[in-house]
């Protein structure tokens, strides 16, 4: 800075320019440089490790030992598909159950909208285990929502729901509501309400003008709610352990064990490489479609 | 819609929604209360005030809190110094790689946490890093810089530039104008990264689990207690949690709300 104020204005200009230039970069590095190191850096371990070979005795030697994927399709083809199915209908759930909240807390309810929309956030902020825990209660076998289902035919009178994928599924779902209903409220906030009532206007009906004005706008939230659902619903294994029995063990659940208790790290790692894969996918489809200036807002 | 003799059905849906979304909460603080007998703390047995007057009872609870609460309000910090220099960077500059940044940012928050702990896991047996205290530190720093960058840069982008300009044609170099005009602006956006950052990092269980070693976080206490039976203490400690970051959240929303109303 020194140097630049002696040599005279034209040269402090452009070196000026050169410091601006510079900015973005030094506030971005430190940040940036965590991820890169505690992110992107274990993940590419992750794959290395995926390919070694040995036992935890002997050690792990990298070996280009693909095997470790051959699991994925054969020992645990079972676990993966029931994670992507029990994700896959959890999403579905909190679809149906979350847009028609948030459409309500997006239309109906005026000048009180905030009160609401902290409502709808205020239940998870009680501990995340302790909230699934309390599913054990509300789904008991002598609990009212078994005794309900049986007295109306769904279950056998000898039926369960807790240690069964309905209890997993049911834990999911409730556990992953506030990001399918936060993104399709904003969604429908964005939206221009005078579209509506031209729509009204021009003799459409209330179920046409949702058909054709509402969805549409609120696409990009059910997206990115609908991403923000199964992905960690697909990855999930607290439900499984909790509320589930292990017939209906996930993918991560063998990932877990694997790792902190069998100590198989190669075969687990292929696991999550897996999962991972099938992450990226949905990602870039994601960004495809919504563009990668509004993901991270 | 209007006029539409259905009007009363999403009202009615919207309460029963909430019914439903605060219906384990509801257990849970009521169970705090739970006169048990046995260890299982998942029937009604009669209502009792002894969990709430002798919550240390159960000595691994508060050792469990002391490293939940410490690594909660470092990781909120770091993770809140570098979302907000990140967030600067996004909203203000045009640069090179700003796509590539933006994706790099998302893809921690579309990661699942298994892949997430379990990569971190993979790094530190490989460069044979022992697990504990620092390990959970920087796993939370991690996954917290992504909604911090989200939080501020929400607040940034709805700020205007102009008082930054009128400063620096005032002759404030670039830290001046930072210092006193930027950060205050934006500090409501920095205090709640922060808030995000610390309930975030309290209550997460998967990546600590991967990264904890022999450390026992509140949440890692919980989840070994579980398979033996929580006592009723836990459901003391949770509603108190509960309550605090309610009234936490409350009292930033009141803040926020006031300055909102003092700017207009």
């Amino acid at each position: 800075m020194t140097a630049a104020t002696v040599s005279g204005p034209a040269v402090s200009a452009a070196s000026a320019a050169r410091r601006r230039r510079r900015i973005p970069y030094l506030l971005l590095l430190p940040g940036m440089a965590w991820l890169l190191l505690f992110f992107f850096l274990p993940l590419a371990q992750l794959v290395v490790t995926s390919l070694e070979e040995g036992s935890l005795e002997a050690g792990f030697n990298f070996a280009w030992a693909w095997d470790n994927y051959g699991a994925l399709f054969t020992t645990y083809r079972g676990q993966f598909l029931r994670s992507l199915v029990f994700a896959g209908i959890a999403t579905l759930l909190s679809l149906l159950i979350g847009y028609p909240l948030a459409y309500a807390i997006a239309f109906r309810t005026g000048r009180y909208k905030p009160l609401f929309l902290v409502l709808l956030l205020m239940p998870f902020l009680v501990p995340f285990l302790l909230r699934t825990l309390a599913w054990r209660i509300i789904l008991a076998d002598e609990g009212l929502v078994v005794t309900t289902l049986q007295s109306i035919g769904i279950l056998g009178s000898s039926g369960r729901v807790l240690a069964t994928p309905m209890a997993v599924v049911a834990g999911l779902t409730y556990n992953l509501m506030p990001f399918m209903v936060l993104p399709i409220y904003v969604a429908l906030e964005k939206m221009d309400k005078a579209l509506l009532e031209a729509s009204a206007d021009l003799y459409g009906s209330p179920f046409v003008s949702f058909w054709k004005v509402t969805w549409p706008l609120s696409l990009p939230g059910v997206i990115s709610g609908t991403l923000l659902t199964f992905i960690p619903a697909a990855g999930d294994y607290v439900e499984v352990e909790l509320l589930g029995n292990p017939q209906s063990a996930m993918v991560g659940n063998v990932i877990e064990s694997k790792f902190l208790n069998v100590i198989d790290y190669p075969a687990a790692a292929a696991l999550s490489v897996g999962l991972m894969v099938v992450v990226v996918f949905l990602v870039v489809f994601y960004v495809r479609r919504v563009g990668t200036e509004e993901l991270v807002t | 819609m209007r006029g539409s003799r259905f009007r009363w059905l999403l009202p009615t849906y919207l309460g029963l929604g909430l019914a439903y979304l605060f219906m384990p909460v509801l257990l849970v603080i009521m169970f705090s209360f739970n006169d048990l007998r046995g260890r299982f703390n998942v029937r009604w047995q009669g209502f009792t005030f002894d969990h709430w007057l002798d919550p240390f009872r159960v000595p691994a609870i508060p050792r469990a809190l002391g490293p939940s609460l410490t690594i909660a309000f470092l990781s909120a910090l770091v993770s809140t110094v570098l979302g907000t220099l990140i967030a600067l960077a996004l909203v203000r500059y045009r640069f090179r790689g700003k796509a590539a940044t933006n994706v790099s940012l998302f893809m921690p928050m579309a990661t699942p946490e298994v892949v997430m702990g379990s990569s971190l896991l993979a790094l530190f047996v490989a460069v044979q890093a022992a697990t504990g205290f620092v390990t959970i530190l920087i796993a939370h720093i991690l996954f917290n810089i992504s909604y911090a960058v989200a939080t501020v840069r929400a607040r940034i982008a709805g700020y205007e530039r102009d008082l930054e300009e009128a400063a620096m044609d005032l002759y404030a170099d670039e830290w001046q104008t930072f210092r006193r005009v930027t950060l205050p602006m934006i500090m409501p956006g920095v205090f709640a990264a922060f808030l995000l950052g610390f309930a975030l990092s309290f209550d997460d269980f998967v990546i600590s689990n991967f990264t904890a070693g022999s450390v026992q976080t509140f949440p890692l206490y919980v989840w070994g207690a579980a398979r033996r039976g929580i006592p009723p203490q836990v459901n003391v400690w949770g509603t108190v949690v509960f309550l605090v970051t309610v009234t936490v959240m409350l009292l930033y929303l009141r803040w926020q709300r006031r300055s909102a109303l003092k700017r207009a």
